[in-house]
């Protein structure tokens, strides 16, 4: 036990020899430098979105929530927002609902050809978007669910679901089935059971896949290029047509602004986990 | 002794009530059979209750996502043009053996199609059908059905033909119909693989110019290489240290990590617009400290795409590493320390060992992701950086030629699944995980 009451200075532990001490170090400096690397782009654009010049260079010439009051524009911005978020609830109901349902009956074990069948529910994962999206864009044509909403939110939901179900397994591999068993030998149904035990118990798991769900679907572009139609048009999209046509500081206002969402989520996420653990009695 | 009575007990078994003789020596083969049969039911009914909740998703993604791909991959084989809009070209050109110019049958069948498939606005697909075999053929066809006399039928379709344009006389052309009176076609397959079927059926490979296809599934293999390969560099120190640099660097490390993992994709890709530009941050930067004089290109080349693609992927690069590390106990290294090995031995021979499903898992990831690319290679690359996604959604979207991006399909996706199949058996993966 360290004496509480002396500072620690980081370093190498005692009596390492030079050689190491030297690659102790250098392996913390290319770490840093590899956390530099990851954070680095995502903070150096948040102080042009407030600029008011409209050039995406340093020094900034001064200022401005010019770029946010565009933003909030209902044109194209606001629109596209409003779309995202459509789209992204729809998928994000439908796909926690079949993952979680597809999840509970995995875990249930002995069924014939189980790791097939799980390998088939999280294929959308593996395939890459772009077949995805150009098979679902000829069969939607078909059907005439292009430049929908119900077809993006089809489309959405596909590629979300393995992520439901991935997370609601994690938390059932560490469901102590003895609590069911107390449930039903008190006497409850299938049903009370259910209610009353598992769905607490999976809950902060049910809610983790639907945020990664809405992740998905709210940072989805290829399958929107195809499926979508100019009334559909996603705030994904919208960043997608203006980081190649003219790349101005509004783009850079609304990836400030989902820099802010994607800190939301990455927190509620690890509290959803640190909950899940405990009511599991895991410690992590 | 006489036997004794039978004690019954009302148990339950995953929540159904059931009765069991517990004590009967007489009766207890009978008794155990009900109590086999018993479990039995329950087993039966359980299973019943697990295809119940997965067939929902099941169906779903049956009918959602792997009935479009099939009918996708189908296209690649799928030849309707010339057979649907050319119908009684198609068979009045079965007869035809190859040799000279067709007789007047052939001539006619065309020029009756042509003129009804003119009318219909339908000649757009077998001509663009039959363009891909032989380059200028389409404009051929349009000009000539746009001088067909209507009406009343010619006394010669083959004079007329002829008249409008005398190419119509070269077997070559008359073959390429025949070729394409199929209903499948091997031909955009085939083309994927720079390859072509001649008129007899052998493959030969494609002429030079077309002979893109390969070049195109290395460079994306290559690209993907490369990626996996400068992540693996840059993860693997980074799990190491999230894992094994004490309490407080790890929950540090974490958000460097997670933070990016959740942010936008797109959001990722502006970033790295805004600072590789002529003006951006990393030029100013050199610049400042005299690396360069002049601002280099580090955008819309090939350095663009492997600084944004290793960026996006690197997450999850760490992730399944930082799983697989958190798992080696710290004693092995102790035990192999204090048995005299060096930090540098200790950790060769006894932490990366235990460390490789991890790094195998991360790079499979990273690797099929990659493969996979589109966003990223068309905002931060040159036409020359494209990977094979960007070709599919191109011959889907520009050119409207859905047997090629469909081949491409195929192929891409067969060697996806190759390769997942293999490594993920050959690392004996479990289930993926989110960390």
């Amino acid at each position: 036990m360290r004496n509480p009451g002396t500072m620690r200075i980081p370093g190498p532990p005692p009596h390492t020899p030079p050689v190491y001490r030297l690659w102790w170090y250098a392996m913390r400096l290319f770490v840093a430098l590899v956390c530099i690397f990851l954070l680095a782009p995502i903070l150096a654009i948040v102080p042009i979105s407030f600029s008011s010049g409209s050039f995406l260079t340093y020094p900034l010439p001064g200022f401005s929530l010019q770029w946010y009051a565009e933003v909030f524009e209902p044109r194209p911005w606001m629109f596209a927002l409003k779309n995202s978020l459509i789209v992204g609830s729809g998928a994000t109901v439908l796909a926690t609902t079949l993952g979680t349902l597809a999840a509970l009956g995995l875990a249930k074990g002995n069924l014939p050809g189980r790791s097939a069948v799980n390998a088939f529910l999280i294929s959308p994962m593996i395939v890459p978007l772009v077949i995805t999206a150009v098979g679902v864009y000829f069969f939607f044509a078909r059907i005439g669910l292009n430049a929908s909403y119900p077809g993006l939110i089809l489309g959405h939901t596909a590629l979300a679901v393995p992520f439901v179900v991935i997370t609601v397994t994690a938390t059932l591999e560490g469901f102590d089935t003895n609590l069911i068993r107390a449930g039903q030998s008190l006497g409850a149904g299938p049903l009370r059971v259910f209610r009353r035990i598992t769905l607490p118990l999976i809950a902060p798991g049910v809610a983790s896949g639907a945020i990664f769900a809405f992740a998905i679907s709210f940072d989805e572009v290829v399958v929107t290029v195809f499926l979508a139609g100019p009334a559909q048009r996603t705030l994904p999209r919208q960043m997608f047509d203006g980081i190649r046509e003219n790349i101005s500081p509004a783009i850079l206002a609304v990836a400030t602004l989902l820099v802010l969402v994607a800190l939301a989520l990455m927190v509620t996420i690890g509290l959803l986990k640190r909950r899940s653990d405990r009511l599991r009695g895991l410690h992590g | 002794m006489p036997p004794l009575p039978a004690l019954r007990l009302r148990v339950y078994v995953m929540g159904r009530a059931m009765t069991v003789a517990v004590v009967q020596p007489g009766g207890l083969a009978e008794e155990s059979r009900a109590l086999k049969r018993a479990l039995k039911r329950v087993e039966r009914r359980r299973r019943l209750r697990a295809i119940g909740l997965i067939g929902p998703l099941f169906l779903f993604l049956a009918v959602v996502f792997a009935l479009p791909i099939v009918l996708m991959l189908h296209r690649a084989v799928d030849n309707p043009e010339v057979v649907t809009h050319l119908p009684r070209t198609t068979e009045a050109i079965q007869g035809w053996e190859g040799d000279g110019t067709p007789g007047e049958p052939a001539f006619a069948a065309l020029g009756q199609d042509l003129n009804e498939a003119f009318y219909a606005r339908r000649l757009a697909e077998p001509a663009r059908r039959l363009n891909y075999e032989i380059t200028g053929f389409r404009s051929m066809i349009m000009a000539t059905s746009r001088k067909l006399p209507r009406g009343e039928a010619p006394e010669s379709w083959k004079r007329t033909f002829l008249d409008i344009d005398p190419a119509w006389s070269e077997p070559r052309y008359w073959q390429a119909i025949k070729d394409t009176a199929q209903p499948y076609t091997l031909h955009y397959l085939l083309a994927a693989l720079d390859l072509r079927m001649t008129s007899d059926g052998g493959v030969v490979a494609a002429p030079k110019e077309q002979a893109i296809y390969r070049g195109l599934f290395g460079r994306t293999l290559w690209m993907a290489f490369v990626i996996t390969a400068a992540s693996l560099l840059m993860g693997y120190p980074l799990a190491y240290l999230m894992v094994n640099g004490g309490k407080a660097t790890r929950g540090v490390l974490l958000i460097f990590v997670l933070l990016p993992f959740w942010t936008s994709l797109l959001v990722r890709t502006s970033a790295w617009v805004v600072l590789l530009q002529q003006e951006g941050l990393v030029n100013q930067a050199l610049q400042w400290i005299g690396a360069i004089d002049d601002p280099v290109q580090l955008i819309y080349n090939r350095f663009g795409v492997y600084v944004g693609m290793v960026h996006i992927l690197l997450p999850f690069m760490v992730m399944p590493i930082y799983a697989v590390m958190r798992g080696v106990p710290a004693s092995h290294v102790q035990a192999a320390a204090s048995l005299g090995a060096t930090p540098f031995t200790a950790f060769r021979r006894v932490y990366l060992p235990q460390t490789v499903s991890g790094v195998g898992a991360g790079c499979l990831l990273v690797f099929i992701l990659s493969v996979g690319f589109y966003i990223t290679p068309a905002l931060l690359g040159s036409p020359r950086d494209q990977m094979v996604s960007y070709f599919i959604a191109y011959y889907t979207n520009q050119t409207l030629n859905w047997g090629m991006a469909s081949a491409l399909g195929v192929i891409l996706l067969a060697a996806i699944l190759l390769l997942y199949a293999v490594f993920s058996r050959m690392l004996g993966l479990g289930r993926p995980r989110l960390a």
